[in-house]
Parts: structure tokens; sequence; C-alpha cells
């Protein structure tokens, strides 16, 4: 069982209080988690490596932790979520998607229970790539207010033999939103989608 | 007139292992950026002053930020920097009026001390530009231990009419530092150099 290896760790939190716009009653919350970590298959194909998801499960788990904790402490404040990951030059993208099971894990568990599923992106890159996260509504993917994204990335990662994995979490939706469609305050929230 | 903020970021990162080598405790720092409007943006005014309060001003407020993410007592930073980026239409010496005449007082008072000069870099760009923040040893400018950089970004700032301010303080020098010179424990910390 390949152990994960984590050489770096960002928590980043930013406040919007403004876009041009009237000053909002509650400024927006975007933290992100970044973690870079020892990619246990770069160089080389391998086929089985399913397993991994299960050991990336308490990285998936502590990443979640510190969003909440960086947005305040209180899981009741989180509204969106978000996840992705860049494979450094020595994998493949399909390293990347092992991050899916395990940072949804974590994040609903933390959450208590997230309805809809986790907005995602991946792609391979080197030091400094950057990635725009895609972020919705923690139950329900239509609402249109918390369609949004954040951007992530380190200076010095990935390197070619690392996998750099983020997890994000919002306490609303854009700051100024005013393009319609399914409100927050309308949702049902049980099939995760409206 | 203070400071119109639109957005306030703070950065946390985190070095576990380099070069698979385990850094233990790791090596932390933090960085506090906010994103102000220019008041000088695309017209020359001669008397800086209202840009040196914005500096006294975010010099406080972006200390205490990036020591909370932290999590330490503000006596415990051992190196620190700041920086600052003007968006295209400012001038590069909005920067300077922001970053040197009054906003390194109130960083040092906060932290309770500061012998040393505060490294600073400033640049004009775009949005999304990258600062790198120099950091210093507060109160010995010679250690060489904790000669470093941070690099901060916002993907929305600075905008034309906009100036990007950072702080960055550690609670460490780099990772695994092996080049000699003034070690952290030699110094007098008095005239700010050694």
């Amino acid at each position: 069982m390949p152990e994960v290896q984590v050489r770096k760790r960002l928590i980043s939190v930013e406040e919007t209080f403004h876009e041009g716009g009237p000053l909002a009653s509650k400024p927006l919350r975007r933290a992100t988690a970044v973690a870079v970590i020892r990619n246990p298959y770069a160089g080389h194909y391998v086929e089985n490596i399913a397993p991994f998801m299960d050991d990336l499960k308490p990285l998936g788990l502590e990443m979640a932790k510190a969003l909440v904790s960086a947005l305040g402490g209180d899981a009741k404040a989180v509204e969106g979520y978000g996840k992705g990951a860049i494979v450094g030059s020595a994998g493949e993208i399909e390293h990347g998607a092992l991050w899916h099971a395990p940072g949804g894990y974590g994040m609903r568990e933390v959450l208590g229970g997230a309805k809809a599923i986790v907005a995602s992106t991946k792609k391979v890159g080197g030091p400094g790539s950057r990635l725009d996260v895609p972020i919705t509504h923690i139950n329900a993917s239509y609402v249109r207010s918390h369609f949004d994204s954040i951007e992530i990335g380190i200076a010095d990662a990935p390197r070619a033999d690392e996998l750099l994995l983020a997890l994000v979490m919002t306490t609303g939706g854009r700051i100024h939103a005013r393009a319609g469609g399914l409100k927050a305050s309308e949702i049902k929230g049980e099939d995760g989608l409206r | 007139m203070s400071a119109k903020i639109r957005k306030i970021a703070t950065f946390l990162e985190e070095t576990r292992s380099e070069m698979g080598r385990p850094v233990d405790p790791p090596t932390r720092r933090a960085a506090a950026v906010a994103v102000v409007e220019n008041p000088f943006a695309g017209k020359y005014v001669e008397d800086l002053s209202e840009l040196m309060a914005i500096g006294e001003e975010l010099g406080e407020l972006l200390t205490q930020r990036a020591v909370a993410a932290l999590g330490i007592s503000p006596a415990k930073v051992e190196s620190y920097g700041k920086a600052a980026a003007v968006g295209e239409n400012g001038e590069i010496e909005h920067a300077a009026a922001i970053l040197h005449p009054k906003l390194g007082a109130p960083v040092r008072k906060f932290i309770g001390k500061g012998a040393a000069l505060i490294p600073s870099s400033k640049k004009r760009g775009g949005l999304g530009v990258a600062l790198d923040i120099p950091l210093g040893h507060k109160d010995a400018a010679f250690v060489r231990s904790h000669f470093d950089g941070m690099e901060v970004r916002i993907s929305d700032a600075p905008r034309s009419n906009e100036i990007m301010v950072a702080v960055a303080v550690t609670d460490s020098g780099r990772p695994i530092p092996r080049v000699g010179g003034l070690t952290k424990d030699q110094i007098k910390g008095e005239d700010g150099l050694r």
C-alpha cells in the first residue's frame, strides 16, 4: 500500500466585500486547501491504482476540516464546494481521478452529508500551473447563484513526480448574483440537483 | 479617508518535506493581501499622503490577519516582508506611498519588535499578476536561513484602478537551510542587521 507523503500544504481564504456594486451585508468567503503529495505511480504505467483512493481518505478528511476551520469553524456556514487535481508531468491524468472519491468523502463527512455531486476538474501540468476549480451548491447543483470557480496553484508544484490535490469551500454564491435561475432558498435538496 | 477594500485574501503555506527529507516541525509562512481602490488612478497627483494613510491602516490589518492565519502569538514571528502591485492606471510611486512611509510602524507594534528593515517589492501589473514578497528576519537582516520569498496572487486583481497590498510573516526560515551565514541564535537584534 503506497504511503501518502505530503510535501507541502497551502490554505487560502479570500473574503470579498463588493465587486463594484453595493457592499455585501455578509462578505463572501472562499477557502482553498491544496496538498502536494508524491505520486506513487509516476514514471511508469500501473494497472491497479484504485487502492490508493482509500489511502487518500485521511488526507481528504484533514483538508476538509482545515477548510471549515479556515471559514470560521461552522460547517453549517458552507454553501458551495468543489475539487480539483494537477498531475505532475511524469504522471497520467488517470492519477488525478484518484482524488474524486476521497476528496468528496472528506467534504461530505465534515459537512454532514451534502447531496450534490462535487464539481471537479483536473489536468497534467508543471510547477506553477494554475487550475480553475469549479464550485457549485452543496445540496443542489442547479442553484445558479452558486455557479462559481476559484483559481489555485503553487509556484513550485507539482514537480514531475507529484500530485497537487485541491478542495474548496465557500460561504455563499457570487457576491452580486443577479443572473436568475434556481435560488438557494427554493431548493428541496433531496436529489442533489434542485 | 480610509481604504476602500474590495477583497482580502490570506495564504498559509506549510512545508512538510523537501527532496523526500522530512521538515519537522514544518516551516510555515502566511501572507495577507488586500485589494483596495486606488484613489489616484488615471491622474497625476503630487501629494500622496492619502495613500500613506491607507498604508498605515493596512499595515495593522494585514499583519493581524497574517499572524492569525499562522495561529501563533505575534511575538513568535521570525521573518517578515511586504509588497504591492499597482493596477495599470496607477503609478509605481503609489505602491511606494503605501509601502514605505507608514505601513511598517503598525507591523512592528503588533509583533512587538522588528529592528530590521521590512524587505519589500513592488510592481505594476494586470489581473492575476504574481507578487513575490521578499522575506527577511525581523530583527537581524543578515540571518541567512531566513532570506526567502513567497509568491501570492489573486486571479481577479489588481483591476486597473486598484492596488494589491501584501504583508507576509513566518514562524521559521527556509525548510532545510544549509548555506551557512549568521544563524538566528547568534543575533543581537539591536541594529537590525546582526
